[in-house]
């Protein structure tokens, strides 16, 4: 009698299950090792400390199968096949670098699985190589310097020297500064890229654009090279006669302790900082610092936006890979970064850039914000796709 | 663009500077070389590990606690890598020597990451150094000169050793010919295991002298590790000549190539590995003739 009762109280629930919530599983495709798993870590936290917050908006329950990509390409793309074909995943997010993202872009395309891009930043995954399955709430590489070119001539600097690694987003990165300084009328009376990964020394380069002429250096450097190239500039006692300005990765608040005072006085432009001051913001930081005891970084909010985004996609009634794709590219909302939303003609986010100098604050360094320049889709770059089917 | 007198002043201590760096680093590397014929590719792991500890130890007791306690406390850790392993694979050969110490590398890599976790971490330059110091024109950043200063007085302390005392009498015998100095009475094994510490410890004060210079990273071994083996390709095995030599070579080469043809800054040095492997085999100056 009372196995038969157990029988059926399983087969009711079973049967009762799907009809109530459904169940969205999620491949967090992310580098837990190799030279980006710091930021893997903080992408992961933004994205579950997301799910913890906005996951009861929807009855929809979500299932997260993590997955390494040790940042190799090939390693990456048979995980990505593992998520796909043998988890049977609805939706993927992650991927921190370019070079990952070439290698699955063609799977997921193929596939027809929605892919919430949370950092990679190469502009053609939204450019020529845009598909309808990959929505990216990052950001583009062109897209977070390209305001900083008026912002810097605004300022009433007219020549500049421009430094970053020698690899395809340093060239995009300094490449979308330069368009917008020489259109406004601005000079660029040097550049170098330095070997990437090979450079432990930037003295050499500091010292040619100290003699070059230019009133101030623009450059973008992350992770390991941010930190030697900001601590030598300051070593030289650069900063004061040539003010240092870049892509704001170059004094992320995820590294920016270990730059310590040399850090200070670095203007750069930038799509997030902790610092913002708007209510979604607020109560970001405080549910990613309850978490992992940190203040969260751009990585840390683009994980946590993309999760965010899974969560309006599903509230707006999507269920399966190709409904949810569909969705993901009409997600906005305002979040901790401001009122965000996908580009309809490349599915990369529209969001406004910020303006912050590094400063000194009570307990280590902090961000003061100096200008919030207006949201801009990044020009088209060659992708076409249909648009989204409007429900 | 202005080029005067003072730019190429700079550039040179830039490149002097470099050099001296990667001397503190090849020279260990070299020496173990060319006395137990062994190769260790896991120096550089040693050298991270060197600026971890001394980032660590800054933490509590400031710069000048790291600088004192990373080289001992990376020949601390080259005691255990020679007891329980190093000392085991003496016999096997080179192929499985350099196997076992690439293996290394990772262990160590991954263990640096477990224990300091994954992000980097800073170190300050110590107030006594923090400044800038006027030099033949220029103003260059003295703890630069530091190093540089540095990396000279090791040159000649080791110098001094190897030439002038009874050790270093031993360990050029060793280097020779070991099966007679051996034979003379030289416990040719000790030699081996003190030298192999004195180069764990150099590359652990590399670590800490590099620390505030560059970033303390997981990987910051790996990148490290080829230019030190370009070092001692270009000078020759085994050879405090060869260690210095190789290593202006590379400091020099890097940075002027850095100025005069920077789209070829990544290539230089490796077309002139290829050349000195072509024209001269053994290096510039090999420990044997």
């Amino acid at each position: 009698m009372k196995r038969a009762l157990l029988a059926a109280l399983g087969l009711a629930t079973g049967f009762a299950m799907p009809a109530i919530a459904q169940d969205i599983k999620v491949g967090l495709l992310l580098p837990f090792s190799g030279v980006y798993a710091a930021l893997g870590n903080d992408i992961e936290a933004g994205f579950t400390t997301a799910l913890e917050q906005f996951g009861s908006e929807t009855p929809a329950t979500f299932e997260i199968v993590r997955e390494d990509t040790e940042v190799k390409p090939p390693v990456a793309l048979a995980k990505a096949k593992k998520l796909i074909l043998q988890d049977k995943v609805d939706v993927i997010s992650g991927i921190v670098s370019s070079g990952v993202l070439g290698a699955v872009r063609d799977m997921v395309h193929g596939a027809g699985v929605p892919l919430i891009v949370a950092n990679a930043g190469n502009d053609e995954a939204t450019g020529e190589a845009c598909s309808p399955y990959i929505t990216r709430m990052s950001f583009s590489n062109g897209q977070v310097n390209r305001p900083m070119g008026q912002w810097m001539y605004d300022q009433g600097i007219r020549k500049v020297y421009t430094l970053a690694p020698d690899y395809a987003a340093g060239r995009q990165m300094i490449d979308g500064f330069v368009q917008t300084f020489t259109a406004a009328g601005g000079e660029i009376v040097g550049q170098e890229f330095t070997p990437f990964q090979k450079t432990q020394d930037f003295g050499p380069y500091m010292a040619q654009a100290k003699s070059s002429g230019a009133e101030a250096v623009f450059v973008f450097y992350a992770g390991g090279e941010a930190i030697s190239f900001v601590k030598q500039y300051d070593s030289f006692g650069l900063k004061a006669e040539l003010p240092l300005y870049g892509s704001g990765f170059l004094t992320s608040s995820l590294y920016v302790n270990a730059e310590g005072p040399a850090a200070e006085g670095v203007i750069t432009a930038l799509h997030y900082v902790p610092t913002l001051d708007n209510p979604a913001n607020a109560q970001f930081v405080e549910a990613f610092k309850a978490k992992t005891g940190r203040v969260p970084s751009e990585f840390a909010v683009h994980g946590y936006d993309a999760g965010r985004a899974l969560i309006e996609a599903v509230k707006a009634g999507a269920t399966d890979r190709e409904s949810l794709a569909n969705a993901l590219r009409q997600v906005s909302f305002d979040g901790p970064r401001g009122a965000l939303s996908i580009d309809p003609a490349t599915n990369n986010i529209v969001q406004p850039i910020y303006v912050y100098e590094t400063i000194a604050g009570t307990d280590g360094l902090t961000q003061k914000v100096l200008a919030q320049l207006p949201a801009e889709a990044d020009p088209v770059n060659g992708c076409e796709m249909a648009a989204p089917v409007s429900n | 663009m202005s080029l005067d007198l003072g730019f190429w002043t700079l550039q040179a201590l830039n490149a002097l500077q470099l050099s001296m760096l990667l001397f503190l680093l090849s020279i260990g590397l070299t020496v173990i070389f060319g006395l137990m014929h062994f190769v260790n590719l896991a120096h550089g792991a040693l050298y991270a590990l060197g600026a971890y500890f001394a980032a660590s130890a800054a933490a509590v007791g400031g710069y000048w606690a790291g600088f004192v306690l990373a080289p001992v406390a990376v020949a601390g850790v080259g005691v255990l890598l020679y007891s329980g392993l190093i000392q085991r694979m003496r016999k096997s050969g080179p192929m499985a020597q350099v196997l076992v110490t690439f293996g290394l590398i990772f262990a160590l890599l991954d263990i640096t990451r477990i224990v300091w976790g994954d992000l980097a971490l800073g170190l300050e330059v110590p107030d006594l150094l923090a400044g800038r110091v006027a030099l033949l024109g220029v103003e260059y950043p003295a703890y630069r000169l530091f190093i540089i200063a540095l990396g000279l007085a090791i040159f000649g302390a080791l110098a001094f050793a190897l030439s002038r005392t009874q050790i270093g009498a031993m360990i050029r015998a060793g280097v020779d010919n070991d099966a007679m100095a051996a034979c003379l009475g030289i416990n040719v094994e000790r030699l081996f295991f003190i030298v192999f510490c004195v180069g764990c410890a150099l590359a652990g004060l590399a670590g800490a002298v590099a620390a505030p210079l560059l970033s303390v990273t997981p990987d910051m071994g790996l990148q490290i590790l080829i230019p030190t083996l370009i070092v001692i390709v270009i000078g020759g095995l085994g050879s405090l000549k060869g260690a210095i030599a190789g290593s202006l070579i590379f400091g020099f080469v890097q940075t002027f190539g850095a100025v005069l043809a920077p789209q070829l800054a990544s290539v230089l040095i490796y077309a002139l590995l290829a050349a000195v492997l072509v024209i001269r085999p053994v290096g510039l100056f090999p420990a044997k003739g």
